[in-house]
């Protein structure tokens, strides 16, 4: 099984974010593998270590990039392309996904593995834009994937439960955060990841010129969120029910 | 303000990454109830084995990691950090399987080594005995030859997992008085005659398993010597060059937690209207803190790159574990007095800290035997 999985170096979410204009500070900010693309990466890795195959992981970023493809290869991962070029500043989601979907192209697939959205940009439209691009279906919101072959049937979350769907490769799926518990990197894992193969393309290698990846979004404003520190106090003999309603309510228990 | 890791290497970023990563969702959450049950965390040791951390400075080809010992020992500090015990019970199987490696036949490589570099097996190692600790020369347990074997008697005091660990580096007497009359075994797990008498309750690393070991006509294939007859002493204060500079460091790892907490509380904790680190007097003592640690953190370092480029470094071990193991007692002695009451409180983890440097300042040779071999290195060479 040829399985892809996009892999997004973000800005570490620890650390508060900058901003640089209407655009995320990244230059000397540092960065991590998107920890929702580690669901997508040990998605990967499962569906290699029960039907064989190969894992390539593929972001599209600035040169230091680089560090969330080794962070998956570290993990498993058997090769890495990074698409960088300096036409790319500033890009939004469909032109990620044309970037993407341009490289992931050149070679045959059988899966596409993304994170339901970014843990930066937060626009969760990349995944299924890309879907699009290529031609091929998508599954969306996974959370458990029963099982997979020539096709594969999945659980997809939705707010009252799931749905089970079918579908024939090749397609593209986005994972929700908790669909497995992604593994860490052993210590030999991250020496191998230094001799596996990577590629570093640039947009003429895959086919594309600065014209396709005109940005035709406008950030035109930016607010911070306002947060809410709204309180409840319960008190009272029913308060351990109420509490207990109130966590089923909000599906944390 | 964790460790700066900006000079290291790609690699090693990673790893230490890797080990934060583990070592703060998995063994510092666990470190508190380990501490207060005495329960061994086996289930961690068995993890460290799965990321591939308990053979990190060993050739590949016996299992190992192929790293260098200072990539190591930056794995031991992060896991101190977080669970000093843990550090410990890993420091002590390196100590074990360091002997190994470096005064094992390629076959007692093949056969001790791997399993313990994979993690499948956990080492450790008997030298002190109730009449011999700082003088380990004097050691009394006897090892007679018959036929192709060996047959101890003796007792063993202070040994980290005892009984319950699978291979055992053993010093007893083969010859006559003195350091040269000492020869070092490798004994298993089981061995009819080996008994643990007694597991003693300490002031900290309560799930460090401490041990009283019996001897009592334990048989030992001389397949199982190391080295030869009359290098155990040898083999013994080599192994302990090498584990000095892992007990240092537990000790830096220790004391950069203690530090770690004494910042989030005293920016916290506010009394006179304002964090209590706005006062010069707390300042002042959270700067000389962090000033030690980071010199701590430079001997160590410096001493495992003098191991790692083929030097001798026995002078600098010692000077390595003396400094940092005297900088966290009084790191974590002064972490406490910044938590001020809640520092004496089990509430807060600062109290367990104080108690578990105070062990770092005994291991591997006492500080004042430190003192002795550095001593010893300055006016008659090392």
């Amino acid at each position: 099984m040829n399985i892809v999985v996009c892999v997004k170096y973000i800005p570490d979410p620890n650390v508060p974010n900058e901003m640089d204009g209407k655009t995320l500070k990244r230059e000397g900010v540092q960065g991590v593998l998107d920890p929702g693309d580690e669901y997508g990466v040990e998605a990967a890795l499962q569906l290699k270590e029960q039907h064989g195959g190969e894992v390539t992981a593929v972001s599209m970023g600035p040169e230091g990039a680089i560090e969330a493809v080794r962070r998956a290869l570290s993990m498993g991962a058997d090769r890495g392309v990074l698409i960088t070029d300096p036409a790319l500043h500033g890009a939004d989601a469909l032109v990620t996904a044309t970037v993407l979907a341009a490289a992931i192209a050149r070679n045959p697939f059988d899966v596409v593995i993304a994170a339901v959205e970014s843990t930066d940009g937060y626009t969760g439209t990349m995944p299924m834009t890309m879907a699009e691009l290529l031609g091929v279906p998508q599954l969306t919101f996974v959370n458990e994937i029963v099982s997979s072959g020539d096709a594969f049937r999945v659980h997809r979350q939705t707010p009252e439960g799931y749905h089970v769907i079918e579908c024939p490769t090749p397609l593209v799926l986005t994972v929700t955060a908790g669909i497995n518990e992604p593994r860490y990197a052993s210590f030999k894992g991250i020496m191998a990841a230094k001799k596996k193969p990577t590629e570093t393309l640039s947009l003429a290698d895959i086919g594309l010129t600065p014209e396709d990846v005109t940005v035709q979004q406008d950030v035109v404003d930016l607010h911070e969120v306002e947060e809410s520190r709204e309180t409840e106090l319960v008190r009272g003999d029913d308060a351990v029910a109420r509490i207990v309603d109130y966590l089923a309510e909000a599906k944390v228990i | 303000m964790p460790a700066d890791t900006r000079l290291l290497d790609d690699e090693s970023r990673a790893l230490v990454d890797m080990v934060r990563d583990f070592a703060s969702q998995e063994a510092a959450p666990a470190a508190a109830g380990y501490e207060a049950s005495g329960e061994d965390p086996i289930e961690l040791y068995r993890k460290l084995a799965e990321l591939d951390l308990t053979g990190v400075p060993f050739p590949e080809e016996y299992g190992g990691a192929g790293a260098s010992y200072l990539t190591y020992l930056l794995v031991v500090e992060e896991l101190a950090a977080a669970y000093l015990a843990l550090a410990i019970g890993l420091s002590v199987h390196t100590l074990c399987a360091f002997a190994i490696h470096t005064f094992g036949t390629d076959a007692q490589r093949k056969e001790l080594l791997a399993p313990l570099a994979r993690g499948e097996m956990l080492g450790a190692y008997a030298l002190s005995e109730p009449e011999a600790g700082s003088d380990a020369g004097s050691l009394a347990t006897r090892a007679e030859r018959r036929g192709d074997s060996y047959v101890l008697n003796g007792r063993k005091v202070f040994c980290t997992r005892g009984a319950d660990a699978d291979l055992l580096l053993v010093m007893a007497r083969t010859g006559g008085p003195g350091p040269r009359g000492i020869s070092s075994f490798v004994v298993s797990k089981g061995s009819q005659g080996l008994v643990g008498e007694r597991k003693e309750d300490k002031l900290g690393w309560r799930s460090s398993p401490t041990w009283m070991l019996g001897l009592t006509d334990l048989v030992v294939p001389e397949s199982r010597r190391l080295g030869e007859e009359g290098d155990g002493f040898r083999i013994a204060m080599a192994s302990l060059d090498s584990g000095r500079l892992g007990i240092a460091a537990c000790a830096v790892g220790l004391a950069q937690a203690a530090l770690d907490a004494a910042i989030a509380f005293t920016t916290e904790r506010e009394q006179f209207g304002a964090p209590v680190a706005h006062q010069e007097g707390v300042r002042f003592m959270l700067a000389d803190m962090a000033t030690q640690i980071e010199a701590a953190r430079r001997l160590y370092r410096h001493g495992a790159a003098l191991r790692d480029a083929g030097h001798p470094y026995t002078l600098q071990a010692a000077q390595a574990k003396l400094f940092a193991t005297d900088v966290a007692m009084r790191v974590t002695t002064d972490a406490v007095q910044l938590h001020g009451g809640y520092g004496y409180i089990t509430e807060y983890p600062v109290e367990r800290y104080m108690r578990e440097a105070k062990g770092l300042q005994i291991v591997e040779g006492t500080n004042q035997i430190q003192r002795y071999v550095i001593g010893r290195a300055l006016t008659e060479g090392a």
